[in-house]
């Protein structure tokens, strides 16, 4: 309606505006219907749930609450907290979806019936007028009108209380005025004019008394029945029941309302004027005897009853408040009668007679440019009394600083106080002639000077006088400017002044400039800006370079960051910048969890152990949180009910301390047995151990050097052992289980042999001390600095790529442990293939097996026994078929061909370390005795294929170094 | 040495005050040591072999992949399950016998349908073999522990792939685990035998140096048992850790061989790798029975819940032990079965 140009800002746009569409831009498909699809307000889609989708849902897709269902409630009660009675409410087992606005619970906020308007609901009345009709005895509704509760809004209420009654408008009361808008109504009235009862209706209501007052007229409010028929705009289809059966007494079929007419049905003021008479009338009945006028009987509608223009109806028609406002706006009178709204005036109260003035209200005082809003209280400071970083870090706070605690008045700056304060930039160089002087002349100057005023000023000549007041002066004003120095130093201004110094620098012309405001792009273009200011040496380059249209304050602030973050990232520290690229993603990990509590020494538990002091010594003890859902699972209650995290509580630690990784070699290479070389020991450490090793945490390397200390008494035995060798094997105090029965002497020196070297392994495990690691792994060089690595480098070599992952192994030898073979990780993922490989020993020699000092069957930790013995075979051979015993043998020819692939692959490995030039001494000691071992098994399988019994014997009697070991130790315990 | 024994046995008392003692006169026949039958598995190595939470079933873990279902009483093959990639390594059965888990070499845990013997669920997470599974009381929740030094705590009633919870305290691969009503024990090749009490928020560390190749608890709860390779079996205090009995003689160097006590708590059974299985009295620490199994190593073995009957695994064969020779004994799975 409003299509002055004025008001085009006033609009109010609702919904998202469509796309504008570019022309070049080819047409794009719509989404086909089965394509769209709905989200919620979660992301989740949306379902619809109807008769085909399936009904009730409530909350995680028809489950409550959680994925897994329904969570029990637990039923708490104890002494001091008795359980509440619970009840659940429906609202218990919605979710907010329910709750939403088109949920079955809506939560809104709507008017409750107490305060809804006492307007009928439509659709309530229309159903209720349906049922009245289709209910056997018509009008039976109209009962439970009548007895309807008493409830009305508040509104008609207050109404009441003023005075109003149902039926009457609202507003003051009036005299009824004969002359009425019926003349221009009319005039626009077609069909069948107005009959001669309205006119007696008029006349009747010409008879008013004159001091009665009468009520307004009710207004009945505009419906706003929504158009859902097809038809033209203001258009009724015909109506059977009023067209056929004569209705209540319309009998013009008007098909069109016109305008006014309707603003006149909706005003309600029209009701009694169109009521007909009666009869049946219409223009297509003709004209009836009754009627008079035959004027407008064939009517042919004609565009002049229709409007041309919006808006063009005169303003009387009633519709203020509900069209838009400006065509009513120029009404002047509307504001006195605005007062008469309000009703019954209270008593000994008059409507004022003329309103009073509106308020005028004053745009607020422009502010100064350079109004600060902030208000600080300047703090009292004794500069001198404070610490530099408190006179600092006040200073930062105040901001813009003064320079001084009070304010001197501008009588009292010196010239350079004053430059300062005018912007201008101090002079470079000595402040003052003083500086210019030698020490010594200081001295000689101030000295002179004592002495001028010790002295009586009689003896002076005035050349005399005249040089003391010189050096004075010069001096107080050096102490003056000096000490004016350190105060300003800290200040604002002459760090401006600073940064200027520093940037117009011709170093920092080529120099590329951090940028530490990088998040926010306009303020690093201002940023920006200003440094190039400051380059080009510009004197106030922050005002040029902030944004004016910022507010004060925020200009302040940001000319504080910029000077600070000028100062900050300096050129010189940018000339190191463009070694550096700054990082795309902030890395913000600088930090690793590891466990608050760690475990105790290790050293203590093993000496624990040594002694069976089982208990205190070797427990420990820590706070371990349980998952929810396993407590849940094992129908327990959660031991920490608000426990935030899941396991044993960790802390963070800084991730990149050096002595981290340090220990994280250490531990990882202990678990990972002797075959760490210090160059693969960080990636390793890195994807291998998930969690950090603990700093203190003593690893087993620690413990297999301090076993290596303390190993006189082992090596004692190992002596003794060597003496008592043969003793010891015919009669084996400890395990007589397994008597050995192959012949002592050519065992005795096999292991003789066996523990020579095993000694030498032990010579060339014992392991420098931790510093040594550190320097190795700090120097970050692949030299192998000792002995000792190089075994380990060798072995890891073998190893080589299949260390991946967290494995684990047997750990190596303590002090307590008979030295376990260095054991090198195999692949977990190929079971299979160590099951072929290990069997061929077994079917070589039964004494291999057990003993593990095969590399290619080395396992971590406790290993599976092999699939089947030689005599199994036998035996089994002898209850099974023949066909199975063939598959054997095949195996068996397997196993062979295997081995000998073995032998040449073991020769190739001694080639290749060869090559290598790496002493390999163990390995290859390792190798020899392998080869010995399996010499000897084939022997012994050549003899197993005679006699079954002692096939298996051998294996136990060709004693391992273990057992011999450990039987020893039994011998050590005896003896202790 | 001798003193130290009688320190032990003061400590002993204390210990097992709450256990069960039997009638001397009657363990003596009591100890399973009549051959009653020998199951070819046709399996490849037994690596396991378990009797179901009733003793009526043995399940026996293959290294052919397979896990197999026995009845115990008449040495019939029930089922053969298979799906795993590689050997099967442990196995357990549910409280109801209406579900079956098993572990493997192939890093995978499955949750099996005895009836059907279909897999239900097949849980991948481990970065290593799975070295031993058992069900918790209800069977609501898997542990599995693997030499990758982790124990895992799989759902059985949700679909998640993902364990509940993992416990990476172990510093090494975990060899064993048991199950108890709110503890989880572990023992692990760091040397260390973990229990972690769900009930109170707890996890006991504790150090036994050697690497621990099986735990057990006690029947009546209070202690745990723990095979090491150090060829020692201990018994522990479960409250305090403090040793509560030492059993040695046996061989266990190298392998991953099992424990267990008997059905009353009155032995300690071990396996060993000279072929035998050795029963120690609990109390008094000494070689009550050495029982010559076979020649190989003996695997694994496992005790009756409630019977003197015990089933060991040596190479592709389980053999089932009972108290007294074969007529007899048959009488009794009648009486069962009725």
């Amino acid at each position: 309606m409003a299509s002055d140009s004025d008001s085009e800002e006033d609009f109010v746009t609702y919904g998202t505006p469509l796309e504008p569409l570019d022309e070049d831009e080819p047409l794009r498909k719509p989404i086909p219907i089965q394509d769209q699809t709905v989200k919620d307000e979660k992301g989740r889609f949306k379902r619809f749930h109807g008769a085909f989708t399936g009904g009730f849902s409530a909350g995680y897709f028809n489950t409550v609450g959680t994925k897994e269902g329904w969570a029990p409630s637990t039923f708490l009660s104890s002494r001091k907290q008795k359980a509440e009675k619970q009840m659940a409410r429906p609202e218990d087992f919605m979710d907010e979806e329910d709750l939403g606005e088109h949920g079955i619970a809506p939560r809104e906020i709507t008017t409750t019936d107490d305060f809804a308007s006492g307007r009928r609901d439509q659709i309530r009345d229309k159903a209720r007028a349906i049922s009245s009709l289709t209910a056997p005895i018509p009008g039976d509704n109209v009962l439970e009108d009548l007895v309807a509760p008493a409830r009305t809004s508040v509104g008609v209420e207050l109404l009441k209380k003023m005075g109003w009654k149902e039926g009457q408008g609202v507003g003051p009361r009036m005299k009824r005025k004969p002359a009425k808008q019926k003349t221009d109504a009319g005039a626009k009235v077609y069909g069948l004019p107005p009959k001669g009862s309205e006119e007696s209706e008029e006349e009747e209501d010409e008879y008013v008394p004159e001091n009665v007052t009468f009520a307004p007229k009710d207004v009945t409010p505009i419906d706003f029945t929504p158009k859902d028929d097809l038809h033209g705009l203001g258009y009724r289809g015909l109506n059977p029941q009023q067209a056929l059966m004569g209705g209540s007494g319309a009998g013009h079929l008007n098909l069109f309302t016109m305008d006014s007419d309707r603003a006149r049905s909706l005003l309600g003021d029209c009701g009694p004027r169109n009521r007909r008479s009666g009869g049946v009338t219409g223009q297509a009945f003709g004209v009836g005897a009754m009627e008079e006028e035959d004027a407008d009987i064939y009517h042919r509608d004609a565009l002049s009853n229709y409007d041309a223009v919006l808006g063009g109806e005169e303003p009387g028609d009633g519709l203020f408040g509900w069209t838009a406002p400006q065509q009513y706006s120029r009404r002047k009178k509307a504001s006195e009668k605005d007062a008469a709204y309000l009703g019954k005036i209270l008593e000994g109260f008059t409507l004022a007679a003329n309103s009073k003035d509106t308020k005028t209200i004053y745009p607020p005082p422009t502010l100064p440019r350079d109004y600060r809003p902030v208000h600080y209280f300047r703090p009292v400071l004794d500069l001198a009394s404070v610490s530099p970083q408190v006179a600092l870090a006040l200073q930062a706070s105040v901001g813009h600083m003064t320079q001084d605690s009070q304010p001197k008045g501008r009588h009292q700056l010196d010239s350079s106080q004053r430059g300062e304060l005018l912007g201008e930039s101090s002079l470079q160089g000595p402040t003052s002639v003083f500086d210019l002087l030698d020490s010594k002349d200081r001295e000689r100057l101030v000295g002179m000077r004592r002495a001028a005023e010790g002295r009586p000023s009689t003896e002076r000549t005035p050349e005399d006088r005249r040089a003391a007041i010189v050096a004075a002066g010069v001096a107080a004003a050096a102490a003056r400017a000096s000490s004016q120095h350190a105060l300003a130093s800290h200040s604002l201004p002459t760090a401006t002044e600073q940064t200027l110094s520093v940037w117009s620098s011709p170093a920092a012309r080529s120099a590329h400039t951090f940028k530490p405001f990088e998040g926010n792009a306009h303020k690093q273009a201002r940023y920006d800006m200003y440094i190039s200011k400051l380059k080009q040496g510009d004197k106030d380059p922050l005002e040029c370079s902030l944004d004016p249209g910022m507010t004060e304050w925020e200009r302040g602030r940001e000319r504080d960051e910029f000077v600070r973050a000028a100062m900050l990232y300096k050129p010189s520290s940018s000339s190191l910048s463009n070694r550096f690229t700054s990082a795309k993603t902030e890395d913000d990990g600088n930090t690793v969890e590891v466990p608050r509590d760690q475990e105790g020494d290790v050293d203590d538990k093993q000496a624990a152990v040594k002694m069976k002091m089982f208990g205190k010594l070797t427990r420990d003890t820590f706070e371990w949180h349980p998952d929810k859902l396993l407590c849940k699972r094992f129908n327990i209650p959660h031991p920490y009910p608000g426990s935030g995290f899941v396991g044993l509580p960790k802390i963070k630690r800084d991730k990149f301390s050096v002595f981290n990784f340090l220990t994280l070699t250490d531990s990882n290479s202990a678990m990972g047995g002797r075959t760490e070389a210090p160059s693969q020991s960080v990636p390793t450490a890195q994807h291998g151990a998930p969690k950090p090793a603990e700093a203190t945490k003593r690893s087993r390397w620690d413990m297999t050097t301090a076993a290596s200390e303390g190993k006189d008494p082992l090596s004692e035995f190992l002596s003794v052992a060597r003496s008592e060798a043969s003793s010891l094997q015919q009669g084996p105090s400890g395990q007589e289980a397994t008597a050995p029965t192959a012949d002592p002497p050519a065992e005795s020196k096999a292991e003789q042999q066996q523990k020579e070297e095993e000694e030498e392994e032990e010579e060339e495990e014992s392991r420098p001390p931790m510093d040594l690691f550190k320097a190795i792994f700090a120097s970050s060089s692949d030299e192998k600095s000792s002995s000792s690595s190089e075994g380990e480098s060798e072995e890891e070599e073998e190893v080589g790529v299949e260390q991946a992952g967290p494995q684990t192994l047997v750990p190596p030898n303590t002090g307590t442990n008979p030295p376990a073979p260095p054991a090198p990780p195999t692949p977990t993922a190929t079971p299979v293939q160590q099951e072929v490989k290990s069997s061929p020993g077994q079917s070589g020699s039964a004494a291999v097996p057990p003993r593990g000092h095969k590399p290619e069957e080395e396992e971590f930790g406790p290993r599976l026994p092999p699939p089947s013995y030689p005599w199994t075979e036998r035996l089994s051979s002898s209850m099974s078929s023949a066909k199975e015993e063939k598959h054997k043998k095949k195996c068996k020819e397997k196993h062979k061909a295997k081995k000998e692939h073995k032998h040449k692959k073991d020769k190739k490995h001694k080639k290749k370390h060869k090559k290598h030039k790496h002493k390999g001494k163990q390995q290859q000691q390792q190798k020899k005795k392998n080869k010995k071992v399996e010499e000897e098994g084939g022997s012994s399988s050549s003899d197993g294929s005679a006699d079954s019994g002692s096939d298996t014997d051998d294996g136990p009697g060709a004693l391992s170094t273990e057992e011999l070991l450990k039987r020893l130790k039994t011998l050590g315990g005896k003896k202790m | 040495m001798r003193e130290q024994l009688k320190a032990l046995h003061f400590n002993q008392s204390g210990g097992l005050r709450a256990m069960a003692f039997p009638q001397p006169k009657l363990q003596a026949p009591q100890l399973p040591q009549h051959l009653l039958r020998t199951l070819d598995c046709k399996q490849g190595a037994v690596r396991a072999v378990r009797f179901n939470a009733d003793g009526n079933y043995l399940l026996s873990c293959g290294s052919d992949k397979s896990l197999r279902l026995w009845s115990v009483s008449r040495g019939t093959l029930l089922k053969s399950y298979s799906g795993h990639g590689y050997e099967v390594l442990d196995a357990d059965g549910s409280y109801d016998n209406s579900q079956l888990c098993s572990c493997s070499s192939d890093k995978t845990v499955i949750l099996w349908d005895v009836a059907t013997g279909q897999v239900v669920r097949k849980l991948r997470g481990h970065a290593g073999k799975v070295n031993c599974v058992q069900f918790n009381e209800e069977a609501t929740v898997m542990i599995s522990g693997s030499i990758d030094g982790s124990v895992r705590c799989w759902d059985t009633r949700s679909r998640r792939p993902e364990p509940i919870q993992i416990l990476d305290e172990a510093r090494d691969g975990v060899s064993s685990i048991k199950v108890s009503e709110h503890e989880l024990l572990t023992g692990s090749v760091d040397g260390r035998v973990r229990r972690y009490d769900l009930r109170m928020g707890q996890m006991h560390a504790d150090f036994i140096d050697s690497p621990i190749t099986c735990v057990c608890f006690s029947q009546d709860g209070q202690c745990t048992l723990s095979s090491s390779l150090d060829s020692t079996v201990r018994l522990l205090d479960k409250s305090t850790g403090e040793l509560l009995g030492e059993y040695t003689g046996h061989k266990n160097t190298g392998y991953k061989l099992d424990c267990c006590l008997s059905n009353k708590d009155t032995h300690v059974l071990s396996c060993s790798e000279d072929g035998h299985v050795y029963y120690w009295d609990l109390v008094e620490g000494s070689l009550s029975l050495k029982l010559l199994v076979g020649k190989a190593v003996v695997q694994s073995l496992s005790f009756h819940p409630t019977e003197p009957c015990l089933l060991t695994a040596m190479e592709g064969h389980v053999q089932v032990w009972g108290a007294e020779p074969e007529d007899t004994v048959k009488e009794e799975p009648t009486e069962t079965d009725a």
